[in-house]
């Protein structure tokens, strides 16, 4: 025997406010979250631009070389924002995707100001006769190059140590043609990672003590700062 | 992006969930605690309380002492305690409550809680037929406070608030919130006339249903289960009294914790699949269309997300332990830089859902408890268990498609 159906009947009308209610949580998320990727975009152009700005402003110290002295030029500060908008380039990159169309843009435009940042540390190196050391770094993101990532630890690491050496990193894949150029000029091959290091090209991953093998100075550096801290302690 | 896609859908069904049950909450709330609260005693029926026990030496005592102690007329209830098979001291434990007029005992063959339930009903002769787990322990007013709720004609079994018995350790302590969830999870099912589930303590039937729809039955050891969706599928009302507490001996280590949850999640499954004509069928209301669905794909989502979580976690991990093995551990490096907090859509959409748990969980300690205290358990619920319960999901999904059977204990 089966009672009567007393069962209440489906409240679709319930069911669709509840979709609204869903709908304009999920539109508040989704505006949350582009209002902090559109901040987080805007404090990279920022950066960029400060860069470019004090890229502009070496230059100019540069022109006025011949009248002015070589301690005069600052590199430390724009070497190290050129370090943080690279992390956080890489970092926006894996979370939002290479293929964002403002992301693009950004990458370019780093990778114009560390070629621009690149020339011209050269230059003042040459001509303050300092013994600063170059190294670029061709790396990819795409799955095949398991090292990339590691190679990218080792090289932060360095620059911690070594302070002197100023590391510029491109993305292989990354088809614009100034980073073409550079690959064509150092004939680097897609053998990565890659670094191109006091005129040689060095390919797989290196470890620290790798590459502090291919740069002798490092040797100088470790001995003058065992020199300095004797000194401090006495 | 296929992967992002299947994430956004599991999460907007796990909001549109959340958000059903929390407004279903706040249209019934003001009516929650003013129904069926009185029936004239000497309207009351007579009801028989069948406690199966195997191998339950240790408790059945407790248990029977508790269904004595109910404020309910001694001439109106009786208690049947089945032996089914038993192989420890249950027997002889039994024989104090041998010269109890209340009390029949009776022994039988082992074979399975669903036997012993059915030797019960076929022996009782009362207008209400309940039963209690040898491992659970009725509050003093747990049947009054049902009693009222069949004053309506229809409604054919009433299920009680089931907590959990002295807490000690972590994980029943975690429990206990997932219990206390439970209460205001089966209250606001109950309105929505969408119980799946006539818990085996205490759950309350008209002894009629048994003569309409048929006895217990295997069920893939779930029979409480099974025994609800047959209610449902013959549009059998059940209610839920949320102030019949009772109260339950849970799993204090993850292995028997892991096994109970395998049982249960394979049962369900299993029934499902014997009743899937109930899914997304409109002739029964909320529970076709939305619960019974709804239920089945959290499954999947929690898989999924776990997965995920995993499969993130790991490569984190392993990108760690390769940095170190690069680099050695670097203190220095730790500073922080809003950059860096997560804002993606799928981290931003869990918080809300993670605030409306809270919500419900908050409401439901209300309810069970009487208090809003926050307890560090609260958030082991809420972060651990998510973690811990694929484990058994995956095993009984596992189990389903591959028609593996499994061990109650």
């Amino acid at each position: 025997m089966e009672i009567e159906n007393d069962r209440e009947k489906t409240d679709w009308l319930k069911y669709f406010y509840t979709f609204v209610i869903t709908a304009l949580i999920f539109a508040t998320a989704i505006y949350i979250s582009d209002y902090f990727s559109n901040k987080k975009i805007t404090q990279l152009k920022t950066m960029g631009d400060k860069i470019s700005l004090d890229i502009l402003s070496s230059e100019t110290q540069f022109s006025l070389l011949t009248e002015s002295s070589c301690e005069n030029i600052d590199d430390n500060t724009l070497s190290r924002e050129v370090g943080q908008l690279g992390e956080k380039l890489s970092y926006t990159e894996e979370k939002i995707g290479a293929d964002d169309l403002d992301f693009q843009n950004l990458k370019t435009y780093y990778s114009l100001l560390e070629i621009k940042d690149y020339l011209l540390m050269k230059k003042i190196s040459e001509k303050c006769m300092d013994n600063t050391v170059f190294i670029l770094y061709f790396y990819s993101n795409k799955g095949s190059c398991t090292d990339c990532q590691n190679e990218g630890y080792v090289l932060t690491k360095l620059h911690e140590l070594y302070p002197q050496i100023r590391i510029y990193s491109f993305d292989y894949d990354f088809n614009i043609p100034t980073i073409e150029t550079l690959k064509s000029m150092y004939s680097i091959e897609n053998k990565l990672p890659a670094l191109f290091i006091n005129g040689k090209v060095q390919y797989g991953l290196k470890t620290i003590d790798d590459i502090k093998k291919i740069i002798p100075q490092t040797k100088i550096w470790d001995k003058e700062a065992l020199a300095s801290s004797t000194e401090s302690n006495i | 992006m296929i992967s992002s896609l299947i994430m956004y859908v599991f999460l907007f069904c796990s909001l549109y969930f959340e958000v059903f049950l929390l407004i279903t909450y706040l249209e019934k709330r003001k009516t929650m605690g003013t129904e069926y609260l009185e029936m004239e005693e000497k309207n009351w029926p007579t009801t028989t309380i069948i406690v199966p026990c195997f191998n339950e030496s240790t408790t059945v005592i407790t248990t029977v002492n508790s269904i004595l102690d109910l404020n309910y007329p001694k001439d109106k209830f009786k208690i049947m305690v089945i032996d089914d098979g038993s192989t420890d001291d249950t027997r002889k434990t039994l024989e104090i409550f041998k010269e109890n007029p209340q009390i029949q005992i009776h022994h039988k063959e082992n074979g399975g809680k669903y036997t012993a339930l059915n030797f019960g009903i076929e022996n009782s002769d009362s207008d209400l037929i309940g039963c209690l787990d040898a491992d659970s322990f009725a509050d003093k007013d747990a049947l009054k406070n049902m009693i009222p709720y069949f004053e309506n004609k229809n409604i054919m079994a009433v299920v009680p608030a089931i907590k959990v018995f002295r807490p000690k350790n972590l994980l029943q302590k975690i429990q206990n919130i997932e219990y206390g969830w439970g209460v205001l999870v089966r209250k606001i099912l109950s309105y929505l006339n969408a119980l799946h589930v006539t818990p085996g303590p205490f759950t309350i039937f008209r002894r009629k249903i048994f003569e309409n729809i048929g006895k217990y039955k295997h069920a893939h050891q779930t029979e409480d289960l099974e025994m609800a969706l047959r209610m449902q599928k013959h549009n059998y009302k059940i209610a839920n009294s949320h102030r019949s507490f009772v109260f339950t001996v849970t799993p204090d280590t993850l292995k028997t914790l892991y096994k109970q949850r395998l049982r249960w999640t394979f049962g369900f499954l299993k029934n499902i699949i014997d009743y899937k004509h109930l899914l997304l069928n409109k002739k029964y209301g909320n529970l076709g269309i939305l619960i019974l669905p709804f239920t089945v794909i959290s499954i999947f989502s929690a898989l999924y997300f776990v997965t995920n979580f995993v499969i993130l976690n790991t490569n984190i991990i392993i990108r760690q332990i390769m940095k170190i093995k690069m680099v050695g551990i670097s203190l220095d490096e730790i500073h922080f830089d809003w950059f860096y907090l997560n804002t993606s859509l799928i981290f931003i959409i869990s918080i809300f859902i993670l605030l409306i748990t809270l919500t419900l969980i908050l409401i439901s300690r209300k309810l069970s408890e009487g208090n809003l205290k926050i307890k560090p358990e609260l958030f082991y619920f809420m972060f651990f268990y998510p973690i811990i319960a694929p484990l058994w999901l995956i095993n009984a999904v596992f189990n389903t498609i591959f028609s593996k059977t499994i061990t109650w204990r």
